[in-house]
């Protein structure tokens, strides 16, 4: 655990010692995920509802997803939860080139989820299947797959804009490590950061099955 | 955490369990294995998100206070779904649950 050398870093005056303040942004970063999935708990639950409810037109509107681009995404993110973690522990033994290093290849596979995602996207509108005025669907349960479109739009679409702010943070982390603030005796922002990251990974992992799989075992 | 460096080799191997659960849950979505399709697509995004939790976040490594937080949270979601689907399912708005 943590040593006594660790104790005698500096630390802002309102902390008994330095781990006591990491443990504190560690903690608040943690109270602040719970938010977040109380966030999404609001849109996975009206999910599963109307999935229980709705279960022959969400199957069908699971078939118009695209388990290949979805479940590439999944690759992506689990890489890019790897190279966080790894970001992380490079900053933990003051390896700054190398932090930078992971920073940058976690971004870039941010960025490539995001690229993804929005091809799905444009293939969507290419199929006329966003909900709206513009939605168009020449099968059975019409109204219960644009019902099943919301949810996929709403629920990627929020996940695909907390990516976006943590690609962001991830920058921030960069320009910051490039200004060596980062070592093994104050790295609390990397670790945060990577929470957060890893905590928009395991949504996706939730929406992937959920949005992607169910269903597909029964032909339509 | 404050201190506990991971080794690298615990994070690649928890990254290749996750990469093999995500092929499994992708195979296992095509076979029919009904009526255990989503229970067991649930479970391993669960064993997932565990893997992850504990591993990548740290929580394994961490105090007391960080692991009840953690837990904290799921808990608060179990309420939300359970209360809420029981409300549906006891009032028959779901198809083969006439409601009590």
């Amino acid at each position: 655990m943590a040593s006594e050398s660790q104790a005698v870093r500096p630390h802002a005056h309102q902390f008994d010692d330095a781990i006591q303040q990491f443990d504190t942004a560690n903690f608040g970063m943690w109270v602040f995920l719970i938010t977040e999935m109380m966030f999404f708990g609001g849109l996975f639950a009206g999910y599963v509802v109307y999935r229980t409810v709705y279960p022959a037109a969400f199957n069908i509107g699971s078939h118009e997803t695209e388990v290949l681009l979805g479940g590439t995404n999944t690759v992506v993110l689990i890489c890019s939860s790897l190279t966080m973690a790894l970001a992380v522990r490079s900053a933990q033994l003051s390896k700054t080139r190398q932090l930078v290093g992971f920073l940058v290849v976690t971004m870039l596979l941010g960025l490539t989820f995001l690229g993804i995602k929005g091809l799905e996207y444009y293939h969507k509108v290419e199929h006329q299947l966003v909900p709206g005025a513009s939605f168009r669907f020449e099968g059975p349960h019409g109204r219960g797959v644009q019902l099943f479109m919301s949810f996929y739009f709403a629920m990627t679409g929020l996940h695909a804009l907390h990516m976006i702010i943590g690609v962001g943070i991830l920058g921030t982390l960069v320009s910051m490590a490039l200004r060596g603030r980062f070592s093994a005796a104050y790295y609390t922002p990397v670790e945060v950061s990577g929470l957060y990251w890893h905590f928009v990974d395991i949504i996706w992992i939730f929406l992937y099955p959920l949005l992607y799989l169910l269903g597909r075992h029964i032909h339509v | 955490m404050n201190g506990h460096v991971v080794p690298v080799r615990t994070y690649v191997t928890v990254w290749a369990i996750l990469i093999a659960l995500t092929a499994l849950t992708t195979i296992s979505a095509y076979a029919d294995l009904a009526p255990f399709n989503t229970p067991i697509a649930i479970s391993i995004a669960l064993g997932k998100m565990m893997l992850v939790a504990l591993f990548f976040m740290h929580v394994r490594y961490s105090g007391r206070m960080v692991q009840v937080a953690a837990a904290a949270g799921m808990c608060w979601l179990v309420i939300l779904f359970v209360l809420t689907l029981s409300d549906y399912v006891t009032r028959g708005a779901v198809p083969n649950s006439p409601g009590w």
